[in-house]
């Protein structure tokens, strides 16, 4: 579904992502680990089009999407989470997913009918399904960290993506929110028919959820295998695992 | 949400009706100070379309301002054209010039974008101020008869009064719509938007173009009640106060510039009559606003009486 190859991308000079491979097939939980500053988020903005690569390839069902406009990008399909929570806050929760649903059935232009009644159901649909409902008429500022970040999957899902892409997801959350948010990401690949692809720091949750992890070292690739793969490799276990870096 | 929505409309109403009947008793200044009132209203209203709304600093606001009013003061008294081409010319004429400029600004961000938009904006004066053959310089342009139905006080009050309505009730729908819910989106994440599928510089652009045509619209109505135009219209002053008007009144809600605009007319007007530095009292009124009311008078109306109502209505701000 899902090809990156050979992909490079510098800031003055310095190689944040040096030669990255990946590959994600329909359906399934793709994970990205490595320590921090292994290129991890630079590599989503490149697969979404936040950041442009110097040299290589990215191709999403088929068709090659590197160097397009982010927004492009996402009307192909793909939509993402961000690391700090990244939403509307000035805006109803409500109003945050119907913004992105608006878009997704292209009536963002529309200027002369009420925006009130438009998308309700759907995003009433969403909202429900994330646990945001009781909280739709909040402003999106005023939700706890946990909420926001949750809200930023909802978002996300108001595209209809094939792919989601969540860069770590739940960062900064306590174990129960975290608990939360990794069992609406199974509940998403399963029931909404959605490949997804995330970062994430902690180990448990990584080798517990994905199918397929893609380790990454200085901007590298180092393997993408299987759990099991991943964890006896190795090169992995000098680079990463068994280093003294934040496994 | 439906009670509240329903008080707006009776208030709104009311107000309206009031406005109607109020020239029978007023002395003609006053009507007159009204009509001004109302000119600037409009015109800070556009303005906060793409400030409060759409998040974009744009500066100087007040050349399109300028440009419809002397396209319409130039097509009547050069072109010798009928009013109503001259009155529907001037809003097209703003609303071209502001995407010309436009079109530059929204590659730019933030400051930048203000930066770009105030130089630009200042040409477009330093081409009236200069090209004294057409516009006639610093002189302006004065003496535009009026057609009769528009031409006393008080015709023109009424005409400025049901142009003004109409215009913010257009506003009102377009801030409603979802191209005003996705604009209030990119003013607060444009990233965020990029990433759900929105052309955010697209999406930009168009704001402007609305709201350039209302200031241009807000232009010829500053004809109707001087008669006259001059290069000060376009000077980056008045676009200051059209900015400051936004933030006193409150740009993260609909009215608020209306207040912003009263506000300052009346200190000009009144204030300004016992010295020429009306402008100290304005800004230590900025000094205690910045202080007790950072969201705007309007802002701190609806916090104390009806935020919650207003913004389960509005999906925000």
């Amino acid at each position: 579904m899902l090809r990156v190859e050979e992909v490079y991308k510098s800031f003055d000079g310095f190689g944040a992502v040096n030669g990255a491979n990946l590959h994600v097939e329909k359906g399934a939980i793709v994970a990205v680990i490595g320590p921090n500053g292994a290129g991890k988020t630079t590599l989503f903005n490149l697969i979404t089009g936040q950041l442009k690569p110097d040299s290589g390839r990215i191709i999403f069902e088929g068709k090659e999407i590197t160097k397009l406009p982010p927004y492009v990008i996402c009307r192909k399909g793909i939509a993402r989470s961000f690391q700090i929570a990244n939403i509307f806050p000035r805006l109803t929760v409500f109003r945050n997913v119907q913004v992105s649903i608006l878009s997704q059935q292209n009536k963002s232009g529309r200027l002369f009918r009420p925006v009130t009644n438009m998308a309700v159901r759907e995003t009433h649909e969403i909202l429900e399904h994330v646990g945001l409902e009781d909280k739709a008429e909040r402003l999106a500022g005023s939700l706890s960290h946990g909420d926001q970040r949750i809200l930023e999957i909802a978002i996300a899902l108001g595209n209809e993506p094939r792919l989601l892409i969540l860069d770590e997801p739940t960062a900064g959350m306590s174990p129960e929110e975290t608990k939360r948010t990794m069992d609406l990401i199974k509940d998403l690949a399963e029931n909404r028919d959605l490949t997804i692809l995330f970062c994430e720091h902690d180990m448990d949750i990584v080798f517990n959820v994905a199918q397929s992890i893609m380790v990454m070292h200085h901007g590298r690739t180092l393997v993408q295998g299987s759990p099991d793969e991943v964890r006896l490799n190795k090169e992995v276990q000098e680079a990463y695992l068994g280093g003294d870096e934040d496994a | 949400m439906g009670k509240w929505y329903n008080k707006i409309t009776v208030f709104s109403t009311a107000l309206f009706i009031a406005l109607l009947l109020i020239p029978l008793v007023l002395p003609r200044f006053y009507t007159y100070i009204l009509a001004t009132i109302f000119v600037t209203s409009l015109l800070a209203m556009s303005l906060n379309l793409v400030v409060g709304h759409g998040g974009l600093y744009q500066f100087h606001h007040c050349a399109f301002y300028g440009v419809s009013a002397y396209t319409v003061a130039l097509l009547i008294t050069k072109a010798h054209l009928p009013y109503w081409v001259a009155f529907g010319a001037g809003p097209v004429a703003a609303a071209i010039v502001g995407y010309l400029i436009g079109w530059f600004c929204v590659r730019l961000s933030k400051l930048y974008f203000g930066m770009l938009q105030i130089s630009l904006g200042s040409l477009i004066w330093a081409l009236v101020f200069r090209w004294y053959s057409l516009t006639g310089g610093d002189d302006g342009i004065h003496g535009i008869s009026m057609p009769d139905f528009i031409s006393s006080t008080k015709s023109s009050y009424y005409f400025v009064l049901i142009v003004l309505t109409v215009s913010l009730i257009l506003m009102y729908i377009i801030l409603k719509s979802p191209f005003g819910a996705t604009l209030q989106a990119t003013r607060d994440n444009p990233e965020r938007c990029e990433a759900v599928g929105i052309n955010v510089r697209k999406h930009q652009l168009i704001a402007l173009v609305i709201s350039t045509f209302f200031a241009g619209v807000a232009g010829v109505l500053y004809v109707v009640v001087e008669q006259s135009v001059f290069p000060d219209l376009l000077f980056w002053v008045l676009s200051l106060e059209i900015f400051i008007m936004c933030l006193l009144g409150g740009w993260f809600t609909f009215a608020g510039p209306i207040i912003g605009a009263a506000i300052m007319v009346s200190l000009r007007t009144f204030v300004g009559v016992y010295t020429e530095y009306w402008t100290l009292v304005l800004g230590v009124l900025l000094i205690l606003l910045i202080f007790f009311l950072p969201e705007g008078v309007m802002g701190f109306v609806l916090e104390k009486f009806g935020a919650k109502a207003e913004r389960a209505d509005s999906g925000g701000a």
